[in-house]
């Protein structure tokens, strides 16, 4: 990695602090010419608002690397998927309390299969580590978060969804 | 920055930007870095009024579950409904910043979503009402959702790069929205005595509501010739696939299938609710022309 490429890498994602950009697996390329760096980055979610905020915080990290000429390009294909979250970033999440996401389900051909039971994929309690645990609203407090209910330790907690 | 005694909200303003007063606020243009350039051939005025069609129909439907926010059954379903519309403005704003693109003549997503009079709004009809009950709210947004997921997910084929790229970030979203719908539309319907009959009277509402939505446009024949866009048309047998799997669910008897209607909205005609929706969404645009924060 070059040296603007570990800068980047380092900056935090706004909504999840815990993570860097390189960990949420939005940060899809940093190229370095003569100086110039240009840094490609994916959003989330089509309405994410954090978007400003990351490019914001990219220009700067890298400035004060001591690189001047810094270009943020938004990249929307393909789109962003929470396969693309790292192994290390995934363990960060599990120790803040976070169930991170299993694999993205494959979709076969044809249309998009109608899900009328609350899926019950295996999401795992952060806190207590009981398997089974129930999925109160597939909507929460960001759009990538579901909210969820663990029946052993009777503590609530959020999971990143698949997508 | 200087230090002066007695100034001790100078801290506080140490910064040329307004991102941390406003989170979110600043974000000025989703499409920014993603090429500009429109595939050679095509018909840019056809292309700019199809996106319009797409990103005004998510736009308004946005605002109408935005209105939803502090009035829902339980606090998961705010969080819910504000999560759908916030995926809907973005795609919005995706498709009108394109929109603008096409079209090269100065206007910008502001000043297509703030500047535009409801006649020249291309927005189905079915994304306007006013919802009686959170029945209609649920039976609407399953409507809109199953559509527009079936839509998208053919869009993202499109000849466009920018148009198939937003269409399948969007499937992702959409996928998410119709479940909740369905879902909340078999609770109901295969609820109490009370909450059956008041679903089921929704669903018949809205399904009157849905032959606008297979209706053809001639920019939407133009666009699915030339492998830009969609035929609506095409989307109607998934439509009535998913429709009915969850009518089925909910005990909910089928409303007869409505005539496939003329594509009012799509022309820029409207029902008189879009004036509402309008006045309030472009109150502070239009009373401060040109204002930032």
């Amino acid at each position: 990695m070059t040296g603007a490429a570990t800068v980047a890498a380092r900056v935090q994602d706004p909504e999840l602090p815990l993570l860097t950009l390189a960990d949420l697996g939005i940060l899809r390329g940093v190229e370095e010419h003569d100086g110039r760096v240009v840094v490609t980055i994916t959003p989330t979610y089509s309405g994410c608002p954090a978007l400003r905020t990351i490019r914001d915080d990219l220009g700067s990290a890298l400035q004060t690397a001591g690189y001047r000429d810094v270009e943020v390009r938004v990249a929307l294909t393909p789109a962003w998927t929470t396969d693309w979250i790292t192994p290390a970033g995934r363990d960060k999440l599990a120790a803040a309390g976070i169930s991170p996401p299993g694999p993205v389900p494959r979709r076969a051909s044809g249309p998009v299969p109608l899900t009328l039971d609350p899926v019950r994929p295996e999401v795992r309690c952060p806190h207590c580590g009981h398997p089974d645990t129930e999925q109160l609203s597939p909507f929460g407090a960001t759009a990538c978060r579901s909210l969820h209910r663990c029946p052993a330790c009777r503590e609530p907690f959020e999971h990143v969804k698949e997508i | 920055m200087p230090e002066e005694p007695g100034s001790a909200y100078d801290a506080l303003t140490d910064h040329e930007d307004d991102a941390r007063w406003a989170y979110g606020t600043g974000f000025t243009d989703p499409l920014a870095g993603v090429s500009s350039a429109v595939p050679g051939g095509a018909d840019r005025e056809a292309l700019t009024t199809y996106c319009l069609m797409l990103g005004d129909d998510a736009l308004i439907m946005s605002h109408r579950l935005q209105e939803w926010v502090t009035r829902a059954p339980e606090i998961e379903d705010e969080l819910a409904l504000a999560n759908i519309a916030l995926d809907l403005l973005g795609q919005a704003r995706l498709l009108l910043g394109r929109a603008a693109e096409v079209e090269d003549a100065g206007r910008d997503e502001d000043s297509l979503a703030y500047g535009r009079e409801a006649g020249e709004f291309r927005n189905v009809c079915l994304a306007e009402p006013a919802d009686a009950d959170f029945a209609h709210l649920m039976a609407r947004l399953l409507a809109f959702a199953t559509w527009r997921l079936a839509l998208l997910d053919r869009l993202s084929a499109s000849a466009d790069p920018v148009l198939a790229a937003i269409a399948a970030k969007g499937v992702k979203e959409v996928t998410y929205h119709r479940d909740y719908a369905a879902r909340w539309v078999v609770r109901l319907g295969d609820g109490t005595d009370l909450s059956h009959q008041r679903m089921q009277a929704a669903m018949t509402a809205v399904a009157t509501q849905t032959g606008e939505l297979f209706a053809v446009h001639p920019v939407e024949q133009a666009m699915a010739a030339a492998g830009f866009g969609v035929d609506p048309a095409q989307l109607r047998p998934e439509f009535a696939t998913v429709w009915s799997q969850v009518l089925d669910a909910a005990t909910l008897e089928a409303p007869a299938d409505p005539a496939v209607g003329v594509g009012e909205g799509r022309d820029g005609r409207h029902t008189a609710a879009l004036s509402g929706i309008l006045d309030e969404l472009q109150s502070v645009a239009r009373s401060t022309p040109g204002g930032v924060w």
